[in-house]
This record gives structure tokens, C-alpha cells and sequence, in this order.
């Protein structure tokens, strides 16, 4: 051995080769076992998610007839690849849209900060909801267009044009609703108002996944593990309404060139046999393609048709409040059936004075309501307020409080439509803010015995009142769904609420309800052969002509029916509210209107008073 | 039956068991990353897969004649070979068509060859044939020259012929001459520009602070004054004149510290000026107090300031920009996730999906769906980590680690030089594969395309290796034969 001093750098060596295997050794370490985001990039690469939608869940009226389904609709897709020669001028006259349209959706689709999955190898959505004329328009010619292609969806359509606040509709979801619930992606279509919405979880099934293997270039490949992981798309549940669509139809007409809205409930039941909503619109215009057109269009009409004003409109309850005041009043021992308060055409104490129309005087507890008497619930009120086996003014307005409060007043009955209003019902330190705490009196709160003042209800709670009454002291929450398929409705909208009254008080009112239908305010509203009860309102709606209102049931035993009408601005209760009432009682008692009202019928449906409104709207939505 | 009894008892089962199964593995490995899922038949001459096993077939027929034939004739042969192989690559440069930028490969009809891998193994034979011969040193300076010069001439040849990756390989030859007596000296200079390259690329255009200076030089001139102390202090056991030189330095930053409150001071200009004064002094004492050795560490600081000057003008200007942007890949200097990053980020994803087990033998999807590119050839060793994950990875680096060791075993039993300079070239060459290869794929060295011995597809290289380590064996059984 010549080099045998140079032996020793065999370990130098061998250490050089032991190193560098460790140092790989430890990057492997660290790359495949303690790095898990590889994985999820891989995965990310190679597996092309495609979802399956699943088609959204139908919605029957209460006699079983199809309300809501779906129907195809066509997304033109484009496969950027594939487009080779193609006619720009003739696709964009096909389709209907400028060369610019066309120009700026091709960048859009590029643009992989708005469009995250692009490719061009897989179809990307050019254009959605296509319209069956264009569709075919656009088959016949399609073969001229290589790299487009047709992507079959599902939309709305609606097999009655009624409903439509109600029913509500869909449309793709918002950015924040998909940072939100990771459910939701890019144009997936979501309930947007109405049942849609507050039934979304139901409606909207679950959506499948086809795991597609996509290569380095995006072309699909085929499906992962022949489809083993895939899962099936879950249809939406049905939706079965207490909503009778025929009402519903007849509420639309009657209240047709209007503002205003009717509530029709079963009382026992709290199912919600009509909900009119007017102005309303027509909801097979609220999808598709024309849909944000069609929202823009109704958001500035000044009577605004997308408001639904069985829930959202905040109303003085008017004369219908007197109704609770009796029973509030009874219950506590101010009055009973038999008090009598004198009304010499309105309530006049020192300078204070309340009008009233004329009628007979003084009135008992029944002839009030039937008559519907302001001085009498004035009077009334004040006696309670100021009387003596209370500590003070404030004791005594908490207990009117707490007990109005057990109708549903003054806070969200919890029905099944969103953006529900709670209305109010106002508090002593209201009344301390306003004249200062311990300086208010009786006098100055006075207005809210006949509902006018600080007392703002909805229709829906208005509606709930009656169905109390028409119950004799309980009610269910008003909903409008019947039941779920496959899945019980939930409890709350079985439970009944008891009120803090009575049923006894309850008879005394129904009488003056009736009383009020056979000979005092609300005679137009009588039908022969079915006895009504009701209480009309004139809600003043300064400086503007009163709000028209009227609330009823019937038959008296045994009710089916428990009904709100408010015919906004157009005078008296008896004038709209009391004879539209009486003919949506009558048809859903008998399911037809008799031949001698249907001239009545005809009247109502053909006032319009909606150009009497101007273009100022004080209808308020907030709080 | 002499003979064959002869072969089974002198032959080194150890190697050509880890081979066999390095090209099973290999071939295995080869079928999974060109596997298209349209293929449905293992076999066939359409397919790689099937083109490979016809490539190891012939790799085995190579393997059986070289232990027929007499070992003698390769050092006899191995100037000739050398410079016959030169003359091809030489030739090569000029008749080769262009495939991806090189003129590297040689047509015929269907079947194409690199010369480049003839010349790795010419040069391992040329070597051992050189420095085997009487009277050979390191320490000759024309000894060593000739040998660095062997070496350099096919690296340039193959350089002309624009095979980058396949040049650098003959670098390697430089760990063999390290152990035939090349100074250590050379592999610490060695060291220390590479250390340079890797201060002054990525930070000299960085500031050492707001906008003032060049951080990357500051740091360079700081590293080469702290080698020239360790030098010092290693030749000098009492440390004063390191002391010195710490001393001057620390007098130059006090001062520029001070400088700084008035005005923007270039800190990098101060850190030169100290390895300037540095390299004077240490001159001064070697001329004045004789004391040798200094000359050669100021030559060392004078070289160094040189290297760290012309680093920078050779990134830039001499390298080319794809190489550029290679070598910034792995300094983290630039993304590029389109191009030379986007494959090193794929083929990380490919491994890091992995696991412990791996995905399975042709689950892998991220080379199934060819995220990675050069799956089958280059970056083969993605395949395996995909698919077999950190068992399969980390057991293919410890069959070359056994394999490296079972052939330095054979280098250091050798009683003939030009075996054990054989045996040691032919570790550097594999060594430098793995390094690059494997080091690509995880993203730790930069992008060169050279393949890894015995996994990667195509022929010449399987041939090349094979015939290197079969010729390996075959000097082995030709000694023991002698000395039983």
C-alpha cells in the first residue's frame, strides 16, 4: 500500500455519504410525515370535484295541490380549449348579448381571481338560466360553435302567479353567505325571501359529489376508485303549506290596485290559510336571468311590492286593539259586560278631547265593541291606570303590559316567514323619556285604549289576536307549513299560549264581535247562513286618509277561520276591510261566492286606490 | 467448471444482489410513473415500462459478458478508450441533432445514445491508469495537473455540447483525488466558495440597512476575515496575532460606527479594507518574521475578496437566465411557480402526499396525472415516494448507502491502485447523482437534469452504470483470484 497514510480519509468520505443519506432522510421525514398540506395539494391536483345538485324540494297548498317545483334550465358552458373558429357575431346575436357582453364574460371566465376553478379543459359557465326561446335558438345552431356546450339546472316555476311573498324565491348566494357556511359555493342557488328562505335547510336537500380525476393539463381523466367515494345527491324535503292557494288567489284579486294586506289563520291550528301581501308581483318573473332585473325594477316602485306587509308592515292596530283592552280591562276587574261610560260624540276631559262618531249613549261593554265606542275604552283604560289598588300609574301600566303581552303583541310571534316585525307595545320609561319620569298621566297615554298612539302591530299579530278571541283565550303560533316530509313540524308550532284571561271575558267580547256584524260597525260583513263575528278599525294614519281594518272569525262556534284585512288609506273600516273579509270567509266556508255578492266581489276586485297614494310611502319597516 | 466455480466463489453477491434489486424496484417504479390508465397490459414495446425491460435484459447480457471477459484489458485498454471517447464527444458536438438545447445525443434510427455516459466511465478507467503509475503524487504538481486535466477535458467537451447537468458530474472525480492525496486544503477552499457563492448571491443586492450597503458583501468579507483567524489561530498556538487581527477589525467598525452618526456609512467598504489590512499584515510577518505559512492564508483573503467580486458578475452574466432562475428556485430567491418552480413544487407535493406507506403501488395520482413532469426519468424518485412513501424512499437511499459502502469496501481491499481509484470514482459519480437527483426532487439543490443510477428510464444511463459497476466486479474477482 503506497497511500497508507491517506487510509484514514476513507471515514471522511464514508461520513461525507452518511451525512448527505441523513440529511435526505430527514427532508423525507419532514415532507411526508409532518407536513399534511402536501396531501390536501395533491388531492387538491388530482380530484375534480363536480357536484351534483340535487333537485330542490316541492311545496303543496293544504289541499294537496302543487304550489312550487322545478324546471330545466340551461347553462351555455364554454370549454376555452376547444373554442377554435367561431363566428363572434353570430353566437352573440343567438344568445342576444353585444359583442362587448361576450368580450368581457370571455375575460371574466379567464380571470382566475374571480373564476378560482378555471381550466380550460373543463366547461365553465358563459351564460345561466338560458330562456327556453333562446335555448332553442341556440340547439338548432349549436354545431357552428365548437367548445360550447349546454349544462341542464333546475329552476323555480310556479304553478299559481299568487303567493309570491310568501312562497319567496331563490337566487345565487352571496359572497358573505359562502364565507360564512361552507355549504355554499359560487353559484349555488340559495332561499333568498319568503319560505324559501326560512325553510332553506329543508327545501334545499344535500348536494352530491362526483370525484373526477382531472390531470396536470385539466383534462378529466375519469372517475376516482370508479366512483366509490362519490355520493348521491339527497332530493330537498316537500314542503305541505296550510296556505289555501284558492284563498290566497282570492285575497290577491280582492286586494288588486291596493295597499294592504290579509291574514287568514285556522284559528285552531295556527296554520296560515292566506297571507296577501299587495301590491304583489308575479313570482315566476323572480328567476331565471331576469330576476335582478326584476328586483331592481320592484325595489323602486313606490308602493313597494317586495315588502311583505303580512309581517313586516308596522300598523296602528286601530279599533281591532279595543278588543284586547276589554279583555285586559275585565280580567282586572275595571270593568265587566255590564259598565257602562257615557260618549257624547268623542272624550272630552278640560281641553282633551277624543272624537268619536255617533251612536247611542252611554254603551255597555257589547255595545261598545259593536259600536266601537273611543270614549268608552278612554274611560276604561283611565279607570285602570288611575286606580287606587295600585301602588302608582306605573304598577298599573306594567300589569296592562305584561297582559296585552300574552296575545303575542310587542315582540316576534315566531312565524315561519323572515324578516318578521315585532311591533310594540310601549313601556313606562317610554312614556318617562318622552314627558319625564314620574310626569305623565293617564290622559297623556289615552290614545293607545283605541290603538292608535304608541301601540304599532302587524298584520299577522292582529290576525293572532282574532284567532285568540276566536279560540277564547289561546293561540298557536301562526306558521305557514303544515308539515314536513318525513319530519314532524316543530313543537313551538304546536304549543298553545294561553292568555292571562279568562274565557268568560272572552264570551263578552265575542258577543259585542257579533253584535258589531249584526247591527253595529261592521254590518257589510254578514253572510247569511254563517255567523260572523268581527270588529272593524279606522286606523288614523295622519295626514293621510285612515288605514281601513277589520278582523273577524267565523262561524261563531267552532271557528274555521280567524281574518285580518287592512286596506291602507282608504277610510273606514267598514269600506274595504269589513265586505273583502266577508267574502274570503265566505269562500273558504263554502268554497264559492253566492251568486247575489258576486257583484260585491266584482266591486272590490276593480277599485283601484293605489294612484291615490302618491309617490310618498310612510310605511315603516324598522323597529 | 473451473471458471464458473471461480466466478461464484471471488464475485461480490452483496453488489449484485443490491443491483438486481435496485432494478427491479427501479423497472417497477418505472412502469408505475409512465403508467397512463388507458394501458392495459404490463408488457409491450409501445410502452416504457416495456422498453425498460428490454433495456435491463440487454443491461444483464452487458452485466454476464464483462465477467467473462479478462479484467486485465481495462487497464490495458484505458488510455485508448479515454482518448477514443474524446474524439466522440468531440465529434459529437458537431453531428448530434438539437434535442431540448443539447447536442448530446447520437441517432441511430430508432435507438439514440449519450456519450456522455461512455465518458464518466472512460474517465474513471483514465484516472485509475494515471494514477497508478510509479512514483505518482499528489503532491507532484505535475502529477496532479495532468489528473485535474483529465478530468477537466470531457467536462468541457460535454459543457460545448451545452449537457450542462452530465459536466458537473465530473466535479465528483474531485472526492476520489481527495482520497488518492489531494490536499484537504483544496476541499476546505473549496468549501469556502461555495459558502461564498451562497452568502453573496441571494444578499448582495440587499441593503445592510435602510438603503445603505450591501449586505451580502459585508457578510462575505465578515466570513472570509473569521476563516482567516481560524487559519491563523491553527498554524499559531498562542492566538496574538489573531488577536491583532480581531483587534484591528473591531478598531474599523468602532470607527465606522462613530462615521455613521454623520454620515451613511457603507459597512461592506470597512470589512473589506479589514481583510486588505488582514492580508498585509499576514504578509508582513511572513516576509519579516518569516513565518511561511501566512503567505499562503493572505493569497487565501486576497482570492477570496477576487471570488466574492466575480461570484456576483458570473451569476448575472455568465450564467444563463434559466439557471439563474434555477439556483434562485432553491435559494428561495424567486417563486416561479410556472416553471422550474412549479416542477419542484409538484414533485414535493408528490412526495409529501406520500406518507409513511405511500399511496400504493400505481395509486399515485399526482404522477399518474403527470403534475410531475420527467416522471420516469429525472424525477423517478418522486414515483417512489408517492407511492411507496417514507419506506420506499428512505429504504432506496439506504440501498445506495449499503451499495456506496459495499464498494468502498472492495476500494480499500484493493492491493492495485487502479482498482481502488476505479472503485472510489465510480462512488463519486453515483454519490453525485443521488445528491443532485434526490436533492432536486426535494427541493434542496437546484434543477439538473441527471438521472438516478439503476431507477431512472432510458438506456444509456442503465447501461453506463451497469457497466461500470459490473466492470468493478470484475477487477475484484480478477484480484482475489490472484491472492486466494
Amino acid at each position: 500500500m503506497i497511500n497508507d497514510e491517506l487510509q484514514n480519509r476513507k471515514y471522511v468520505i464514508g461520513g461525507l455519504i452518511a451525512l448527505i443519506i441523513l440529511i435526505f432522510i430527514a427532508r423525507l421525514l419532514f415532507l411526508q410525515v409532518f407536513t399534511e398540506s402536501y396531501k390536501e395539494s395533491a388531492e387538491g391536483n388530482a380530484f375534480l370535484k363536480r357536484t351534483i345538485f340535487p333537485p330542490r324540494g316541492l311545496i303543496y297548498d293544504r289541499f294537496g295541490k302543487l304550489l312550487v317545483y322545478n324546471r330545466p334550465s340551461y347553462d351555455v358552458m364554454v370549454t376555452m380549449k376547444e373554442v377554435t373558429s367561431l363566428d363572434t357575431m353570430d353566437f352573440c346575436n343567438t344568445l342576444g348579448i353585444t359583442k362587448e357582453d361576450f368580450v368581457d364574460r370571455m375575460n371574466e371566465i379567464k380571470d382566475k381571481k374571480i373564476n378560482h376553478n378555471y381550466s380550460p379543459f373543463t366547461p365553465q359557465v358563459f351564460v345561466n338560466q338560458l330562456l327556453a326561446d333562446d335555448y332553442a335558438r341556440l340547439m338548432e345552431k349549436l354545431y357552428r360553435f365548437p367548445g360550447f356546450s349546454i349544462q341542464q339546472r333546475t329552476i323555480r316555476d310556479y304553478a299559481y302567479k299568487a303567493a309570491a311573498h310568501a312562497l319567496g324565491s331563490i337566487g345565487e348566494v352571496s359572497r358573505t353567505t359562502i364565507e360564512k357556511d361552507d355549504y355554499y359555493k359560487m353559484g349555488d342557488y340559495i332561499g333568498i325571501t319568503g319560505l324559501e328562505k326560512s325553510y332553506e335547510n329543508e327545501l334545499r336537500g344535500e348536494k352530491g359529489v362526483q370525484i373526477m380525476l382531472r390531470d396536470s393539463r385539466g383534462r378529466i381523466k375519469g372517475r376516482y376508485a370508479n366512483g366509490a367515494y362519490d355520493e348521491e345527491p339527497v332530493a330537498g324535503k316537500t314542503l305541505r303549506l296550510g296556505l289555501d292557494i284558492e284563498l290566497q288567489m282570492l285575497g290577491e284579486r280582492l286586494m288588486n290596485g291596493k295597499r294592504g294586506s290579509i291574514v287568514a289563520i285556522d284559528p285552531s291550528t295556527g296554520e296560515i290559510l292566506a297571507a296577501v301581501s299587495s301590491p304583489t308581483y308575479d313570482p315566476t318573473l323572480m328567476v331565471g336571468r331576469q330576476r335582478s332585473a326584476m328586483f331592481k325594477e320592484l325595489n323602486a316602485n313606490p308602493n313597494k311590492p317586495l315588502l311583505d306587509r303580512t309581517v313586516m308592515a308596522r300598523y296602528p292596530p286601530g279599533s281591532t286593539f279595543k278588543v284586547a283592552n276589554a279583555l285586559v280591562l275585565q280580567q282586572n276587574n275595571i270593568i265587566n259586560g255590564g259598565t257602562r261610560y257615557p260618549c257624547h260624540r268623542g272624550y272630552t276631559v278640560g281641553h282633551f278631547h277624543l272624537a268619536c262618531h255617533s251612536h247611542a249613549s252611554p254603551l255597555d261593554l257589547y255595545g261598545a265593541i259593536a259600536n266601537s265606542c273611543n270614549a268608552y275604552f278612554c274611560a276604561g283604560l283611565r279607570a285602570m291606570l288611575d286606580n287606587d289598588k295600585y301602588k302608582n300609574i306605573t304598577e298599573a301600566f306594567n300589569i296592562w303590559r305584561s297582559d296585552i303581552m300574552t296575545f303575542g303583541f310587542g315582540k316576534k310571534l315566531g312565524v315561519d316567514l323572515p324578516h318578521e316585525n315585532g311591533g310594540n307595545v310601549p313601556t313606562t320609561k317610554a312614556y318617562d323619556r318622552v314627558h319625564g319620569k314620574g310626569r305623565w298621566r293617564s290622559l297623556n297615554v289615552v290614545s293607545i285604549s283605541i290603538g292608535q298612539g304608541e301601540v304599532v302591530a302587524t298584520a299577522m299579530q292582529i290576525a293572532n289576536l282574532c284567532a285568540n278571541v276566536a279560540n277564547r283565550g289561546y293561540w298557536i303560533t301562526p306558521h305557514m307549513v303544515k308539515y314536513i316530509e318525513n319530519q314532524p313540524i316543530p313543537e313551538k308550532y304546536k304549543e298553545k299560549h294561553t292568555t292571562a284571561i279568562e274565557k268568560r271575558y272572552y264570551d263578552v267580547c265575542v258577543r259585542g264581535m257579533e253584535m258589531a256584524i249584526l247591527g253595529g260597525t261592521a254590518k257589510g260583513g254578514q253572510i247569511p247562513g254563517i255567523e260572523v263575528c268581527g270588529k272593524t278599525g279606522t286606523a288614523q294614519d295622519p295626514p293621510r286618509k285612515d288605514h281601513s281594518v277589520f278582523m273577524g272569525f267565523a262561524p261563531k262556534v267552532h271557528p274555521k277561520i280567524a281574518i285580518m284585512c287592512i286596506v291602507e288609506n282608504s277610510g273606514f273600516g267598514a269600506t274595504y276591510a269589513v265586505p273583502i273579509s266577508s267574502l274570503m270567509i265566505e269562500f273558504y266556508l263554502r268554497r264559492k261566492i253566492s251568486p247575489q255578492r258576486q257583484e260585491l266581489l266584482d266591486r272590490m276586485a276593480s277599485t283601484v286606490l293605489i294612484h291615490n297614494y302618491g309617490t310618498q310611502n310612510k310605511i315603516s319597516t324598522d323597529n | 467448471m473451473e471458471r464458473r466455480i471461480r466466478l461464484a466463489q471471488t464475485i461480490d453477491w452483496w453488489i449484485v444482489a443490491l443491483y438486481l434489486i435496485m432494478i427491479i424496484f427501479g423497472w417497477f417504479n418505472v412502469y408505475g410513473a409512465s403508467y397512463d390508465y388507458t394501458q392495459t397490459t404490463f408488457w409491450g414495446f409501445e410502452y416504457r415500462s416495456g422498453k425498460q425491460l428490454i433495456w435491463i435484459a440487454c443491461a444483464l447480457v452487458i452485466a454476464g459478458s464483462i465477467l467473462l471477459i479478462d479484467g486485465k484489458i481495462y487497464e490495458q485498454m484505458a488510455n485508448l478508450f479515454y482518448w477514443a471517447m474524446l474524439l466522440l464527444l468531440l465529434v459529437t458536438i458537431f453531428i448530434a441533432p438539437n434535442i431540448k438545447g443539447s447536442h448530446s445525443w447520437l441517432v441511430f434510427g430508432p435507438v439514440s445514445f449519450q456519450p456522455a455516459e461512455l465518458a464518466k466511465l472512460a474517465t474513471a478507467l483514465a484516472m485509475g491508469k494515471f494514477i497508478s503509475k510509479t512514483g505518482f503524487s499528489m503532491g507532484n504538481r505535475r502529477d496532479a495537473i495532468g489528473a485535474i486535466g483529465l478530468i477537466m477535458l470531457p467536462c468541457m467537451l460535454i459543457i460545448l455540447q451545452s449537457e450542462t447537468g452530465s459536466a458537473l458530474v465530473f466535479f465528483a472525480f474531485f472526492l476520489m483525488l481527495y482520497r488518492e492525496g489531494l490536499p484537504g486544503v483544496f476541499l476546505m477552499v473549496a468549501a469556502c466558495m461555495v459558502v461564498l457563492f451562497l452568502i453573496i448571491v441571494p444578499l448582495s443586492d440587499l441593503p445592510v440597512y435602510h438603503n445603505v450597503g450591501s449586505l451580502g458583501f459585508m457578510l462575505a468579507f465578515i466570513f472570509i476575515l473569521l476563516v482567516v483567524m481560524g487559519c491563523v489561530i491553527a498554524y499559531e498556538s498562542d492566538g496574538t496575532t489573531m488577536l491583532h487581527i480581531l483587534g484591528g477589525t473591531a478598531v474599523l467598525f468602532a470607527i465606522a460606527g462613530l462615521l455613521n452618526i454623520w454620515f451613511d456609512v457603507q459597512y461592506q467598504i470597512f470589512a473589506l479594507i479589514a481583510v486588505i489590512g488582514a492580508a498585509i499584515y499576514l504578509l508582513f510577518l511572513f516576509l519579516y518574521r518569516s513565518k511561511r505559512s501566512y503567505i499562503w492564508v493572505a493569497l487565501f483573503a486576497i482570492g477570496s475578496v477576487g471570488v466574492s467580486f466575480s461570484v456576483d458578475y458570473f451569476f448575472d452574466h455568465i450564467l444563463e437566465p434559466h439557471q439563474q432562475t434555477r439556483i434562485k428556485v432553491v435559494l428561495g430567491m424567486e417563486k416561479d411557480p410556472k416553471g422550474v418552480g412549479y416542477n419542484v413544487n409538484q414533485s414535493k407535493i408528490a412526495i409529501g402526499s406520500g406518507g409513511w406507506v405511500g399511496k400504493g403501488f400505481l395509486n399515485g395520482t399526482q404522477t399518474k396525472l403527470k403534475y410531475v413532469p420527467e416522471q420516469d426519468t429525472d424525477f423517478i424518485y418522486c414515483t417512489i415516494g408517492e407511492e411507496h412513501g417514507f419506506v420506499g424512499a428512505a429504504g432506496v437511499l439506504c440501498l445506495f448507502g449499503l451499495l456506496f459502502y459495499r464498494i468502498m469496501r472492495i476500494a480499500e481491499n484493493q492491493r492495485d491502485t487502479f482498482t481502488r481509484v476505479y472503485a472510489y470514482s465510480i462512488v463519486s459519480i453515483m454519490l453525485f447523482h443521488v445528491l443532485i437527483n434526490v436533492g432536486m426532487v426535494l427541493g434542496i439543490t437546484p434543477v439538473i437534469g441527471i438521472p438516478l443510477p439503476f431507477f431512472s428510464y432510458g438506456g444509456s444511463s442503465l447501461w453506463s452504470f451497469t457497466v461500470m459497476l459490473f466492470i468493478l466486479l470484475r477487477l475484484d474477482m480478477t484480484q482475489k483470484a490472484r491472492f486466494r
